[in-house]
């Protein structure tokens, strides 16, 4: 999967929470006032049946899911560990 | 019969993707747990809860054939159950007894955060240990002020240098009285967060809570919290992600408990079967008079649904199936309710007795009413499982 179809997914998981609003690639999600508590488990379900992946604990810091483009550069990541 | 009619051969050989049954492993498997259950659990389980407590003798007993170690994978030392059979042992457990049936449930939770969001020293630190019995487990997330609504949790995790300072109150913890270890949630900084505290760290109290209706001998605790300082490292997962641990463990207590309350089912029909065999009024059995028998069907038919729904839900988290949590939803949804209806209809049949201690059938009702609220209220399921169908509908809708 190529890092422009990875972005496109995230970009339209994310724009499903973040209604009306243009986020480019590496604003904060979290800090846009759009989502909640529950959403960064939506996030991490997402990824995981989305991409195949399994997010381990260290996986799990906001740093790797605060903007679209950490989110793709983190599901790169994790699919080359995995090949 | 139409010419039409499947070919025979197509009649008695189904496809094999609508075959559902236990395997050789699986049903020796649910032959001992019932055999365990019939010896140990179901002839003592009243005692237990008169007497609100599980003796610790049965807790170890239950330690002992390391089924307390279920979700827990054999290189960790564990039983490393598949899910059916994980679910065909809270049936079992749940038919003798709910409050033990919980144990499994919570100590389980807390195992399977541990393996699925712990660190490796954490892993290594707990999961023997868990697998055995050795520690206990918890989960604790319910508060005074906060149910169904988890993502509103009060008990505050302060960042100190490197450890956080706990402050909150935790309430109605099952086994919280006896448990070694606690996945706690919290919030840092707004974030939800989730942690293992152990029992005896400074600055953490347990107080046994009573009085419960029912799974009385479940030893509720409140867990008080009162400026614990624990380290960076008995976090689950980073700070944001703490409702994301819960809700991934929930799943699994959800799938425990509505297994268990296919239990309480069962355990409805054999009690009223036994006693309107027996029980003589009008001359004859009361099993033979059809306003018992309208009693006795509708136990016997819910319970075959409740069991199936919930086998199939383990059978779907087996496979990987991304659909098993919504499917854990409606089988646990139809399982608790169908054990309200069947304990309600067992007291009723057994008339007076039904009201006594002497008769399990009250027990059974006290506990089914838990049943409904726990993992995830009845009016949870409901909402939850009614999005997800309307979601699928506009998927459905849109793709067209």
């Amino acid at each position: 999967m190529s890092e422009q179809e990875i972005k496109g997914k995230v970009r339209e998981f994310v724009s499903r929470f973040v209604r009306g609003h243009e986020l480019g690639e590496d604003d904060d999600i979290f800090a846009t006032g759009f989502v909640n508590s529950m959403f960064a488990m939506q996030l991490v379900q997402f990824v995981e049946t989305s991409f195949g992946i399994t997010c381990e604990s260290e996986d799990l810091e906001l740093d790797n899911f605060r903007s679209i483009g950490a989110i793709t550069r983190f599901v790169e990541r994790k699919l080359g560990v995995a090949a | 019969m139409s010419d039409t009619a499947l070919a025979p051969e197509a009649a008695v050989a189904p496809p094999a993707a609508l075959r559902m049954e236990l395997g050789p492993a699986q049903e020796a498997a649910r032959a001992a747990f019932r055999a365990y259950v019939d010896r140990e659990v179901a002839p003592n389980a009243g005692a237990w809860d008169r007497a609100a407590e599980t003796p610790r003798a049965a807790v170890d007993a239950l330690a002992a054939t390391g089924w307390l170690g279920a979700v827990v994978p054999a290189e960790h030392g564990g039983a490393g159950m598949d899910w059916v059979t994980f679910g065909l042992l809270n049936e079992e457990l749940g038919r003798g007894c709910s409050s033990i049936r919980s144990l499994l449930t919570v100590h389980s939770m807390a195992s399977y955060a541990v393996l699925r969001y712990g660190s490796r020293a954490q892993k290594e630190r707990w999961l023997p240990r868990l697998a055995r019995g050795e520690a206990i487990g918890a989960f604790a997330l319910s508060e005074p002020n906060v149910g169904s609504d988890a993502s509103a949790v009060e008990t505050v995790a302060v960042a100190d240098g490197d450890d956080y300072v706990l402050s909150g109150v935790k309430k109605w913890t099952t086994y919280g009285r006896i448990a070694d270890v606690y996945l706690v949630f919290a919030k840092a900084e707004g974030k939800p967060i989730a942690f293992l505290v152990e029992r005896g760290t400074p600055g953490f109290e347990v107080r046994p809570l009573g009085g419960i209706t029912g799974t009385r001998a479940s030893m509720l605790a409140e867990l008080r919290f009162d400026g614990c300082r624990v380290p960076k490292e008995s976090r689950i997962a980073g700070p944001g992600f703490g409702l994301a641990v819960a809700v991934s463990v929930l799943e699994v207590g959800r799938y425990s408990v509505g297994c268990g309350t296919v239990g309480i089912v069962r355990a409805c029909l054999d009690a009223s079967l036994a006693y309107a065999t027996r029980r003589v009024q009008f001359g004859v059995p009361i099993a033979q008079h059809q306003l018992v028998q309208r009693r006795l069907a509708d136990m016997a038919t819910e319970y075959r649904a409740a069991h199936w729904l919930c086998l199939r839900a383990g059978w779907l988290r087996d496979a990987g199936d991304p659909s098993a949590a919504a499917e854990t939803f409606v089988a646990k949804y139809f399982a608790s309710q169908a054990a309200t209806r069947a304990a309600l209809d067992a007291v009723q049949l057994h008339g007076a007795h039904g009201c006594s201690e002497e008769y399990p059938v009250e027990r059974y009702l006290r506990d089914s009413r838990v049943m409904e609220i726990i993992e995830g209220s009845t009016e949870i399921q409901q909402v939850t499982i009614a999005g997800n169908e309307i979601r699928e509908h506009e998927r459905q809708d849109s793709s067209q």
